[in-house]
């Protein structure tokens, strides 16, 4: 239970952040929080030279106002997110989310730039951000780039950041008037989910609206745009049919495993059942707003 | 490559770290747990080492006065930091009243979980002088307990509560 050996650096800047980790390749990994890196290097499953420690870079933490929406410093805390009243006020189901991610112990050190470059398929953060539409900032040895949420999670732990690069902001854009929700099922409070949902529900001229979304988490790998459910919700007035008829096709074109601790079929069923609810929640939010 | 932040010789890091208000410091590699830190450079071993992978909650640990698994904190990333742990809790032969609880409510058996338990507890009870049932379980989720079921580490937590309301009260 101790990690191999590793070079460290925690540099003052962002830019030499970005040149140390540059000239480390493969072989360099950002530490931010260290609440999912930590234990991967003491299990030995991964084994980096050299760790880049981003927490003298205290720009990189905060919450700030982006036009009505809200933006969020890669290195903020998991728990000071979670709290921010910006977050709570214009992104409330990422500060929903956050309150599923472990436990406040772990909350306290992680942080919301972590858990997106992790790209952990059960992470509830990445999950929130895909729903919201959220764009990501990565700073690297070529400039500053920005990336939808869409296209930054490309898989198991993968994600668009190229060697080099840093993820630096999160921006969530307004969704004032909107009615959300995050649920999940776990087997223990604290634990990874079964399965989860995230949705976001859009009404123009009283039907929902393509801004709507249906984020699954749970079977596959990465969190993933259930378009079957979102389609069955266009053009639709936001009524309880019409809510069920999204979440009975929420786990079309998943393919879970079955595993200990559960069946392929449970799976689905779950990923069904954290749909509807979540919808549920959802249009209730939107008639009460 | 140009290597700055801490002072890097040979792989091996200076840090320092203000433990329980006692400034103290160390050179360490870089993979040293803050845990292992603790426990092996200053002989604290009252963090008491358990998974290693942040699941148990043993190890917790205020840092700069929020808990923290001391097992997913690299000594390093607590550089300059304040840590808080169960040796710094009571008075001299005063106990702390969290552990005054545990103590008065039998809250412990085997003792393992105990610190990490105490610790997540005298944040709890920092942030919110009077949890409910629901708010005392919630915050102890993180930690695990293999001997007592948790009852009596709840009732212990909830004794310490009204035990430093009442302190609070009378001045």
């Amino acid at each position: 239970m101790k990690p191999v050996d590793f070079d460290y650096v925690a540099p003052p800047v962002l830019e030499e952040a970005v040149a140390v980790l540059a000239s480390a390749g493969e072989d360099g990994r950002v530490l931010a929080g260290g609440q999912s890196l930590i234990p991967l290097l003491n299990l030995r499953l991964v084994r980096p030279r050299l760790l880049v420690d981003l927490r003298r870079l205290t720009g990189l933490a905060g919450v700030r106002a982006a036009g009505d929406g809200v933006a969020i410093g890669a290195m903020t805390r998991q728990a000071d997110a979670e709290t921010a009243p910006l977050v709570r006020e214009r992104a409330p189901l990422l500060a929903a989310a956050l309150a599923h991610v472990g436990h406040p112990a772990i909350r306290f050190r992680g942080t919301v730039g972590g858990s997106l470059a992790h790209a952990d398929p059960l992470a509830e953060v990445p999950a929130a951000a895909l729903a919201l539409d959220a764009t990501l900032t990565l700073t690297g040895p070529d400039g500053v780039r920005r990336v939808a949420a869409e296209d930054f999670f490309q898989g198991f732990l993968a994600t668009a950041a190229a060697p080099g690069e840093i993820l630096t902001e999160i921006e969530i854009p307004a969704c004032a008037g909107r009615g959300w929700a995050f649920v999940e099922f776990s087997r223990r409070h604290g634990d990874f989910a079964l399965a989860g949902a995230a949705v976001v529900l859009a009404l123009q001229d009283g039907r929902l609206g393509p801004a709507s979304r249906i984020v699954v988490l749970g079977s596959a790998d990465r969190c993933h745009r259930a378009r079957a459910a979102e389609a069955r919700l266009h053009g639709e007035p936001p009524t309880a049919s019409v809510l069920d008829a999204a979440a009975a096709v929420a786990d079309a074109g998943l393919e879970p495993a079955s595993d200990v601790h559960g069946s392929a079929e449970y799976r689905r069923h779950l990923v069904r059942t954290m749909t509807a609810r979540a919808l549920g929640l959802a249009a209730a939010r939107l008639a009460a707003p | 490559m140009s290597v700055t932040g801490g002072a890097a010789v040979a792989g091996r890091h200076a840090i320092a770290i203000t433990v329980n208000d006692v400034p103290r410091r160390a050179t360490v590699a870089a993979r040293t747990s803050l845990l292992d830190c603790l426990r092996e450079e200053w002989a604290l071993t009252g963090t008491h080492a358990g998974c290693e992978h942040g699941v148990c909650g043993a190890c917790t640990v205020l840092l700069d006065g929020r808990p923290a698994r001391a097992c997913l904190t690299l000594a390093v990333q607590a550089d300059g930091a304040r840590v808080t742990t169960i040796e710094g809790l009571a008075e001299g032969d005063r106990l702390h009243p969290v552990q005054e609880g545990f103590w008065e409510c039998h809250g412990l058996q085997c003792g393992f979980c105990t610190p990490g338990m105490v610790l997540t507890a005298v944040h709890l009870l920092e942030t919110n002088p009077a949890p409910t049932e629901i708010e005392i379980r919630e915050a102890l989720a993180g930690n695990l307990c293999m001997c007592t079921g948790y009852q009596n580490i709840v009732a212990a937590v909830a004794w310490a509560a009204a035990r430093l309301r009442e302190r609070s009260a009378t001045p």
